[in-house]
């Protein structure tokens, strides 16, 4: 065969039509999805930044005074809230998923049954959460509009999430690890305490995270737990009225007056900070613990 | 062939198929197994073995893949109980108990009885709490240091980790990770160390020292090695299993002992046809 015949063959025919359309198809398709996020981005930051100030942080919200308004009892609502979320939701949700990971029999129907159950909750919408909370915490329990109302109803919201995020973690675990444990006389309980849980922190603590601030950015279940009113004062304990941001946001939307339009701009730049730091974190972590086996 | 080999043939083909080919006894057995079988659910990894490991010996496992000497090995600590559906006929008597017994607790059979495993499985922590942790989980209190460095130099490791003991034990070379297990394993306190194919993953330099490291420690524990190593169980062992997988009357493959007794023997003069075979290289 000649030099100029291999040259041919090996230079070949171009990228045909079909891979290139193919390629474009994939490329708009991400493009979608970055620009809308990027345009939302933009645009809620350039409505707010005239109230993207220390007031925002300082001040109580108000419906008259939207100059000297701010979004304070929201912002440390929010924590609140957040926080006992997390205390609720995680201990339960670890130790749900170690049950069925490490001591559960895989084959039987009841934790088949179980499974399917658990993946199916993680779809249920957040507004039948909040129905639940309403007639079983709020008025069943009688807690009332308080803040343990909504992180018990925020911790059952999350609660399927974190489960199936910590088994992926715990499957992720080799199996060599869990049989050197036994190998030495380990127990199975302190295999799954000592051994498995510790390696598998990384993947529950990205899960959890990422479970978090999709509560966070909850309205619907909480405005069916009634936390529609003008909260002006900060939590002071866990029985106590609140107010956070999604709802501070919603309630500013409401008002047809310009000027709470640009401090609802400015409370969703707020909300948007804390996911983005709170998904920074779960990224950090990730990447700080990741374990070669 | 003449008439009387055939007939020798036959006989010790008859007596191969009993699973007790070779009548062989060790001094001071540790273990003894008497018509072992192990199945995962209906299929039988391995059929009727009866064979005793002898107190400070190397006893060497060698066979093709697939003939169930892993799983005979995993079944002197218990370990096929972890595998769903997986059960044991006859009797793994250690010291007169058989540990397959009714109120036998495995996790103290792993205390007793130690393994290695083919990947170097080193937990995810420091070298010193690789080490530390079976005496942990065991109930040892107080300070483990003497332990870890005495654990390490009979590991013949402790030389190399003694500044870097609070490093993560992934930054060992695989061969130093091996050595690792092994200083984890007689944490314990075990007589016996079962070790499964403990330089599969290794090179020949790294190889090497373990195996020196096995000599050394015959003298203070029994071993019973796994290798697809023949040069390795011909150096290392005192005695010399030999399993192959046989196909029964029903058409099913299952593992079998085909020869059993001291190394230089089965590898000067085997009995069967079959371990020359295969010690030869001619299959396997």
């Amino acid at each position: 065969m000649s030099q100029i015949q291999i040259h041919h063959q090996l230079t070949g025919r171009g990228t045909p039509l079909r891979d290139r359309v193919f390629m474009w198809l994939l490329f708009i398709s991400l493009a979608i999805g970055v620009l809308t996020l990027a345009i939302l981005l933009i645009y809620v930051t350039v409505k707010g930044w005239p109230r993207l100030d220390t007031r925002l942080f300082t001040n109580m919200p108000s419906v008259r005074d939207a100059e000297n308004a701010g979004a304070q009892s929201a912002i440390t609502g929010t924590i609140w809230v957040i926080s006992f979320t997390a205390l609720i939701a995680l201990p339960t949700g670890v130790m749900a998923a170690l049950h069925l990971e490490e001591f559960a029999s895989p084959h039987s129907r009841f934790q088949r049954f179980i499974e399917v159950n658990i993946q199916n909750l993680a779809a249920v919408p957040s507004i039948v959460y909040g129905i639940l909370g309403l007639a079983v915490f709020a008025r069943a329990l009688a807690l009332g509009q308080s803040v343990i109302t909504a992180s018990l109803t925020l911790s059952l919201l999350v609660l399927p999430v974190i489960i199936i995020s910590t088994r992926e973690a715990l499957r992720a675990v080799p199996r060599n690890i869990r049989d050197g444990s036994l190998a030495l006389g380990a127990t199975q309980w302190q295999t799954a305490y000592r051994q498995t849980l510790p390696a598998a922190i990384p993947g529950i603590a990205t899960g959890t995270i990422l479970a978090l601030s999709r509560a966070i950015g909850e309205a619907a279940p909480l405005l069916l737990l009634g936390a529609v009113s003008f909260i002006t004062f900060n939590p002071n304990g866990v029985l106590s009225g609140y107010t956070t941001l999604p709802i501070q946001i919603f309630n500013w939307t409401k008002e047809s007056r310009e000027e709470f339009q640009v401090l609802a701009a400015a409370t969703i730049v707020v909300l948007l900070l804390i996911l983005l730091a709170m998904n920074f974190v779960a990224i950090w972590i990730r990447n700080r613990t990741q374990k070669r086996w | 062939m003449d008439k009387q080999s055939d007939i020798t043939m036959q006989l010790d083909q008859a007596l191969s198929a009993r699973g007790t080919s070779i009548p062989h006894e060790v001094d001071n057995p540790v273990f003894t197994l008497d018509n072992v079988s192990v199945f995962y659910g209906d299929y039988e990894a391995i059929r009727s073995v009866t064979l005793p490991i002898g107190k400070n010996e190397i006893t060497a496992f060698i066979g093709p893949s697939g003939c169930g000497k892993s799983t005979l090995l995993r079944s002197f600590n218990r370990m096929n109980d972890l595998i769903p559906g997986s059960h044991l006929k006859g009797t793994v008597a250690y010291h007169g108990t058989d540990i397959y017994g009714p109120d036998v607790d495995p996790i103290e059979v792993r205390r007793k009885v130690g393994m290695v495993f083919q990947k170097p499985n080193v937990f995810p922590k420091s070298i010193y709490e690789n080490v530390a942790y079976g005496p942990k989980v065991n109930g040892v209190k107080g300070n483990l240091d003497d332990v870890v460095e005495e654990c390490l130099t009979r590991a013949a490791l402790w030389n190399e980790v003694k500044d870097d003991l609070k490093k993560s034990a992934y930054a060992l070379s695989g061969g130093q990770q091996q050595r690792l297990v092994i200083a984890r394993c007689i944490a314990v306190k075990p007589e016996v160390i079962l070790m499964d194919e403990p330089c599969a993953s290794l090179d020949p330099i790294a190889t090497a020292k373990i195996e020196d490291l096995m000599a050394e420690l015959a003298h203070d524990y029994t071993i019973v090695i796994v290798t697809h190593n023949m040069q390795q169980a011909a150096r290392v062992s005192d005695r010399t299993a030999f399993f192959t997988a046989e196909l029964d009357e029903n058409e099913v493959r299952h593992g079998r002992l085909i020869e059993f007794g001291r190394t230089r023997e089965v590898f000067s003069s085997p009995t069967d046809s079959r371990t020359e075979d295969y010690i030869s290289g001619r299959f396997g």
